[in-house]
């Protein structure tokens, strides 16, 4: 799939540009003459509009930063100058935070499809390590980014995860200091948070080729999880089949981006931080956005503190084993019936999770968070491991052409 | 041997067995109802405010919250004809008649008042130029109205939270539906700081209007009801004055995209047509 490319420009002024900056012959071989398996569904357009979000995060975000002031005693009435006088301000606002929460749903989908095809198998280990970088990254820049408007939950998200830190024994207090800029959340945390939250995306943008290029070394995987064997009969050219459908899906979630932004633009956003921060009065539910709800849920799940900022960064960290967690030869979770089983339950204690983050920790919560809590992790350690062994699969496809034949024969079959 | 139906029906399961032991536990807990849900003319999808209720709401600011809640939004915004519609000269006569403190010390270097301008920030209480006078007079601040009915908000619980992100079915005025609540819900006359929606019940502020307490001058009978539903909209443009427009730009997108999505649809399809 990677090597030169074979593209010669029509034009004369094409040829020059071309032999001096080989970027057209690059577009041309990554994304048009760049061969996809044919029986991609639409799980496999999620890329592309992971790939869309990031930009409008980036761009809105910067229209933003000519209008936000990152001070304490400015921040949040810069953020209601945003609201009621600039142009469109509102408008660009709400684009920014609810495009960061459909940014994550989009994430959330693109991981999931990962899991349950098996696209992290060889040979494409290192593009799902680069994706839980992106994804660490991703989680690191919404919860600065979420502090930036100064509010009541801002301040107290902000207290909440620094004081994490000071959980490390030895040096964990002088670590704590040391990021807050000062003895507590404030003025200079603010500061420094503002310019993190502008870097990290352009950072996520890095990592975002880096995971692109590792990809089209390896090419797709699909959801047979039958790797391409002969190029004319399994796949297609990016163009004009990927990109459509690309498009399409991206068309689809902009309709679901359009409904949250222009009719239900509070619905994800707290309200408790349409008040301004007071270090003297905490909100009455300090909760994070609600992508970072199952991880809270783990937090205070554990009882020991450092134990719980332990588990908390293992719930991330174990999601970069997991190509050698699952060794199943197998890959789609089409063919593996138990696996699937398995897979599904998994995504309920995510959302079982998520609202148990939500929520505040009585007794009976508690004993329910720290169960889903075991079984999050016993998915990826337990489960996992032993199914790649023991597990009987379905019998696979030959090829991915076999399985698109097959699948049409059966369809015309039923229809006559 | 596990078979393929078997793990639908299991997550199906799981995910009733975890909502009903959630819908639960998200009740209102026992005696502190919610805020029963209003009316709204700005709700649903084509939902917008009413010019003449929000000028009767904010006479009602004026003429009682105004003693002791700051509003602390330029006067300008009164002229806006998605929200009240005052007019120009109506909104200069308002502003002269407050005092406001000059921005820049004058050329003997003394700080002077000054009669108000549109472009002046209608000032906090004078009673009150600070919150921490404001807390040592009431026991709490009186908050600044300017975004009050966005930061009102209460548990839904589940399913209903899901159903009020649908089409058809969204619930975005919790802020108003709080504020009706609140101040229809003085039920103890002895106790004058006992309010049914409240939490806890004890809310510093003690009953604020009653009926009777503003002369409307477009006749709308003076009663509580009317009180509290107008100023619960006006509070509600002073928080989101974007709405009505928000929503006419929608209502375009989506119409948009939704024959744009179609359309791209049907294109793909007859791409994909050369592939089999």
């Amino acid at each position: 799939m990677s090597g030169p490319s074979t593209y010669v420009p029509k034009s004369a002024i094409g040829r020059w540009f071309e032999s001096r900056l080989p970027l057209f012959g690059l577009v041309h071989s990554s994304f048009i003459a760049y061969p996809v398996p044919r029986n991609l569904n639409y799980m496999w357009t999620f890329g592309a509009i992971l790939s869309f979000m990031l930009g409008a995060q980036i761009l809105t975000g910067i229209v933003l930063a000519m209008h936000y002031i990152p001070s304490s005693t400015q921040a949040f009435s810069s953020v209601d100058n945003i609201m009621r006088d600039v142009n469109y301000g509102w408008l660009i606002r709400y684009l920014h935070t609810n495009g960061a929460s459909l940014f994550f749903l989009a994430g959330y989908i693109h991981m999931f499809r990962g899991l349950y095809y098996g696209s992290f198998k060889p040979p494409r280990e290192l593009l799902w390590i680069i994706g839980v970088i992106i994804y660490f990254l991703m989680m690191a820049t919404a919860f600065m980014g979420y502090v930036l408007p100064w509010g009541s939950m801002s301040f107290a998200g902000a207290t909440v995860i620094t004081n994490l830190t000071s959980a490390i024994p030895f040096v964990g207090n002088t670590i704590a200091h040391w990021l807050w800029g000062g003895f507590a959340v404030g003025g200079p945390t603010l500061t420094r948070f503002y310019s993190l939250h502008y870097l990290l995306p352009f950072i996520i943008v890095g990592f975002v080729v880096l995971h692109i290029w590792a990809l089209h070394v390896a090419g797709q995987n699909n959801p047979d999880g039958i790797e391409v064997k002969d190029l004319q009969r399994d796949t297609v050219a990016f163009t004009p089949y990927a990109t459509i459908k690309d498009v399409v899906g991206l068309a689809v979630f902009l309709i679901l981006y359009a409904w949250l932004v222009f009719y239900i633009p509070n619905y994800l956003l707290d309200a408790d931080n349409s008040n301004p921060a007071n270090p003297l009065a905490t909100p009455a539910h300090v909760v994070p956005e609600w992508y970072l709800l199952p991880f809270y849920a783990m937090l205070r799940a554990i009882p020991s503190k450092l134990m719980g900022v332990i588990v908390l960064f293992a719930a991330i960290v174990v999601l970069a084993f997991v190509p050698w967690l699952d060794r199943s030869p197998v890959k789609s979770a089409k063919y593996r019936p138990a696996y699937r089983f398995f897979f599904w339950v998994f995504v309920a204690i995510g959302i079982g999770l998520g609202y148990l983050g939500s929520q505040e920790p009585t007794e009976g919560l508690a004993l329910i968070a720290r169960i889903l809590t075991f079984g999050y992790f016993a998915f990826f350690l337990i489960v996992m491991p032993i199914l790649s062994f023991t597990e009987k699969t379905k019998p696979i496809p030959t090829s991915i052409a076999d399985a698109v034949l097959t699948r049409t024969k059966t369809a015309v079959a039923a229809a006559e | 041997m596990i078979r393929v139906r078997f793990s639908a029906t299991a997550f199906a399961a799981m995910a009733l067995v975890l909502a009903s032991a959630f819908a639960a536990v998200a009740q209102d807990s026992a005696g502190q109802p919610n805020p029963p849900r209003q009316d709204w003319s700005f709700s649903g999808m084509f939902g917008i405010y009413n010019t003449a209720q929000l000028q009767r709401g904010f006479q009602v600011y004026k003429e009682v919250c105004s003693t002791c809640h700051a509003l602390s939004i330029p006067f300008r915004t009164l002229t806006d004809p998605d929200g009240p519609g005052f007019s120009e000269d109506q909104i200069r006569t308002l502003a002269a008649t407050y005092q406001v403190t000059n921005a820049e010390p004058n050329e003997k270097g003394e700080i002077f008042k000054r009669p108000g301008t549109p472009a002046d920030i209608i000032p906090r209480p004078e009673a009150y130029p600070n919150d921490q006078a404001a807390a040592a007079t009431l026991g709490k601040a009186p908050p600044d109205m300017a975004l009050l009915a966005k930061s009102l908000k209460f548990e839904r619980g589940f399913p209903w939270f899901v159903f009020d992100a649908l089409p058809g079915l969204e619930y975005q005025e919790m802020g108003a539906d709080y504020i009706h609540a609140i101040l229809n819900g003085y039920t103890k006359p002895d106790d004058l700081q006992w309010n049914l929606y409240y939490p806890g019940h004890k809310i510093a502020m003690p009953q604020p209007i009653t009926n009777g307490a503003v002369e409307y001058k477009d006749g709308t009978p003076s009663t509580l009801e009317n009180y509290s539903k107008d100023v619960a909209a006006f509070l509600s443009w002073a928080a989101e004055p974007n709405l009505p427009e928000r929503k006419r730009i929608g209502l375009r997108v989506l119409i948009f995209l939704l024959v744009f999505a179609v359309l791209l649809y049907l294109v793909k399809k007859r791409i994909w047509e050369s592939a089999h």
